[in-house]
């Protein structure tokens, strides 16, 4: 049992290392690009503060998805929130004491958890249903809908069918931030799922999901819309001025 | 010509969207560009040696200079929502011609290149070598893309195909595989100042013409000036306003509003282009030589303020780049933006009651208005969001009694694209140019059902000239399309007299 754990205890250390120092690297590969010349999609905000509007919109409504596809924005919606309902659950398992919020938000982690899997199932149905989207599809992208799926769906079962100690959960976790191992327990299902949360954080940095940090750097969504009023110049385009 | 050898699409009320059809428009490419064309700008004339790693080289550079590149090969997540807003899509039912589709004939050899998944498992993430095959499809279905960016809207992370087109014609250029068309027109600009090669003195020939004619029309002396220093603006406009119609009733209209503004204002012979086709091939540094032009007649000139005639485009170019590109401008005269559409300029005259219109002029047509691609969805006018919208239409309410909007889906910032767009304006590109005007026909035809619209108006050379070559093909007459200054000529009430029209006035007093 205690290669099992050891096993976990070096994959999750591998993980969260693999998705913050690719995050990392990736966040500053972008920040660091310039964007040459001013090219927001209009009709665009003219401040900063209508910016971060525009941006705020985009990220917790998914705005222009909403305008562009209804099945694809209820699907990618319903998928999205209720990951975010999950993640907050999780959270009991990280943080001690438990906040108020965290505690009050647990059944809601719940449904959270089965719209996550609708939408995914509903996501994952468009692109063999809907030629256009069967004819983009590679197969990463298939398998990433299976992975989070997979997640989903092994979640949901220890929720509702094979209950696992979420007590001695905890204290593994916990036990990592201090280095000191603690035993995981030999659930299959557990360890399945916990096996596919470190695999989607190891591929995170090298995939498509890397359109979470991307929106943000998207000069068409973060511009401001001011070119007359403020000359914009990058530093390469600059050195030909002389 | 050649005859044309492809079915032209039906109408229908609404444009539906297609079953995939791949590879139907594998064929559809334009001319290359020779070497004449290519030295000029900059590039080599002919496929070098290693074109292959050269093309890899310079992906990497692109890469580094422009986020917006990087960010959108990395982003998408293929859900699609782009897929059925392309133009040319709908048009042609070719998959490749889904703007995601397009940006992944680029992505794949990216992802190849210069990412760690695709070096490792190129199958699984969908990542091929840049072969000839696919050097092949870059320069066919990157010449299919109007650069219009209808996609852009409606992506979840604002993906830009445009953005990804320009990159790919910029890479296919550095390696010696150039459009015929865009390069053989930039040469033009260097050599003789404008899209067309017309020389100084056809431009005086012409401008003196129009004098004439308005004289006879009008009995009124509105003056086309160029190369006047010391006027107090400088217009700037696409050449077609020279020479072909509907753009010379365009030119025109501006005249005529100038007169009644009662300001001085100038052509240039040397920046006698509002066009900058180092857009479409995605040259920053083309872009920025051809933009230095209007910088320079300016100084020249000694002019206080410039203003762009009716070119998408153009527009785009000037409003959002000109003073990146050809900046600062702090020798005009600080109290208007730089620069400023004519729309804008004769806008503002309206709403302080300057102009006088009979609308009546304009009773024999109803009217429609399309939004151009680079106006509605890269550029503004006025300072509010949306005013590139508002600001055209509120001058059509002013000089005509009949206006009616197509659909809500296919105009503002939904507008589909005229078909020409993007440097694919040349006639090899024919039935690409038919196919992918259809989602706009289909408005039009259904506003001309519905609500009895006989004329189009449009603010851009391109839309226009698309128009009138493509409007016949859908059963429609060539001159249904108008510029939008056409209908403020029509109606305009001149009012202002100059001192020769008080002579012609004096002579004809005497004589009774
Ligand atoms: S809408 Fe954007 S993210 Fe979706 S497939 Fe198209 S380009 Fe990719
Ligand atoms: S920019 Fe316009 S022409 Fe190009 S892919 Fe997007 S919708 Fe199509």
């Amino acid at each position: 049992m205690a290669l099992l754990t050891n096993f976990y205890a070096f994959l999750f250390y591998f993980a969260a290392f693999v998705l913050v120092a690719g995050l990392t690297r990736k966040i500053i590969q972008y920040a660091v690009t310039p964007a040459p010349l001013k090219i927001p999609t209009t009709p665009a905000p003219t401040t900063r503060w209508g910016v971060v509007l525009r941006m705020v919109r985009e990220v917790v409504l998914f705005e222009s998805l909403f305008r562009g596809n209804k099945w694809t924005w209820i699907f990618g919606w319903t998928f999205h929130f209720g990951l975010f309902l999950v993640t907050l659950r999780h959270l009991r398992y990280f943080i001690e004491p438990v906040p108020f919020p965290i505690q009050l938000i647990q059944p809601f982690g719940i449904y959270g958890g089965i719209a996550m899997v609708i939408g995914l199932a509903g996501l994952w149905s468009r692109r063999f249903l809907v030629d256009r989207l069967r004819y983009i599809s590679a197969p990463s992208d298939h398998l990433m809908l299976a992975l989070l799926l997979g997640i989903g769906c092994t979640g949901l079962l220890m929720k509702f069918a094979f209950h696992v100690d979420v007590v001695e959960i905890k204290t593994f976790f916990q036990g990592l931030y201090r280095y000191d191992i603690q035993p995981l327990p030999a659930d299959p299902l557990l360890l399945l799922h916990l096996l596919l949360v470190a695999l989607l954080m190891i591929i995170f940095p090298f995939s498509k999901l890397l359109h979470a940090p991307g929106l943000f750097f998207s000069p068409t969504r973060n511009q401001v819309d001011n070119p007359r009023e403020q000359r914009h110049l990058a530093p390469w385009a600059k050195r030909l001025e002389h | 010509m050649a005859k044309d050898t492809f079915a032209v699409p039906e109408l229908t009320p609404y444009t539906e969207i297609p079953k995939i059809q791949p590879g139907v428009m594998a064929h559809s490419a334009p001319f290359k560009a020779k070497e004449e064309f290519q030295t000029p700008l900059g590039y080599p004339g002919e496929l070098v040696e290693d074109w292959q790693q050269k093309a890899i080289a310079k992906m990497g550079e692109l890469l580094g200079k422009y986020r917006s590149l990087r960010v959108y090969l990395d982003a998408c997540v293929k859900c699609g929502a782009c897929t059925d807003k392309c133009h040319y899509f709908l048009g042609t039912s070719d998959p490749k011609n889904m703007p995601v589709g397009r940006q992944d004939l680029m992505r794949k050899v990216y992802r190849r290149y210069f990412t760690l998944a695709g070096k490792l498992f190129p199958k699984l993430v969908g990542a091929v070598d840049l072969t000839e095959e696919v050097l092949n499809d870059w320069y066919s279905y990157y010449h299919q893309c109007s650069q219009c960016r209808r996609c852009s809207v409606f992506c979840p992370y604002g993906i830009d195909t445009a953005e990804i087109s320009m990159a790919a014609r910029e890479i296919m250029d550095s390696i010696g595989v150039g459009q015929k068309y865009c390069n053989e027109i930039i040469g033009k600009v260097y050599k003789v100042g404008n899209n067309l090669g017309l020389p100084g003195p056809a431009l005086r020939d012409t401008l003196q013409g129009l004098e004439e004619d308005v004289y006879d029309a009008t009995g009124v002396r509105v003056r086309y000036p160029i190369d006047e220093e010391g006027a107090e603006i400088l217009l700037v406009t696409p050449s077609a306003d020279f020479f072909a119609e509907p753009h010379i009733d365009g030119l025109i209209g501006y005249g005529k509003v100038f007169h009644e503004a009662g300001v001085s204002w100038t052509l240039s012979s040397y920046a006698s282009e509002a066009a900058n086709f180092g857009m479409f091939i995605g040259s920053y540094e083309n872009m920025r030589r051809i933009a230095l032009r209007i910088r320079e007649a300016a100084l020249q000139l000694k002019v206080k303020r410039i203003i762009f005639g009716e070119c998408g485009h153009a527009w785009r170019v000037a409003y959002s780049f000109l003073n990146t590109l050809a900046g600062p401008w702090d020798f005009l005269d600080p109290r208007y933006p730089v620069p400023q559409h004519i729309c804008e300029f004769t806008y503002d005259l309206i709403q302080q009651g300057k102009l006088t219109f009979d609308k009546s002029e304009n009773d024999d047509k109803v009217i429609t208005f399309h939004d151009s691609c680079n106006v509605a969805r890269a550029s503004r006018m006025g300072n509010v969001p949306g005013g590139q919208f508002e600001i055209p239409r509120a001058i059509i309410r002013a000089t005509c009694n009949h206006f009616y909007d197509m659909d809500e889906d296919t105009i503002r910032d939904r507008t589909f694209c005229c078909g020409g767009g993007g440097g694919l304006l040349t006639d090899d590109l024919m039935e690409l140019r038919v196919k992918g005007a259809k989602p706009r026909m289909d408005a039009l035809n259904n506003v001309m059902q519905e609500k009895g619209v006989t004329h189009m108006a449009a603010i851009c050379a391109i839309c226009k000239t698309q128009f009138s070559k493509v409007l016949p093909y859908y059963g429609m007459e060539m001159d249904q399309v108008l510029s939008l200054h056409q209908l403020v000529s029509n109606a305009i009430v001149l009012t202002r007299r100059t001192a020769d029209d008080d002579e012609a006035q004096d002579g004809l007093d005497d004589e009774d």
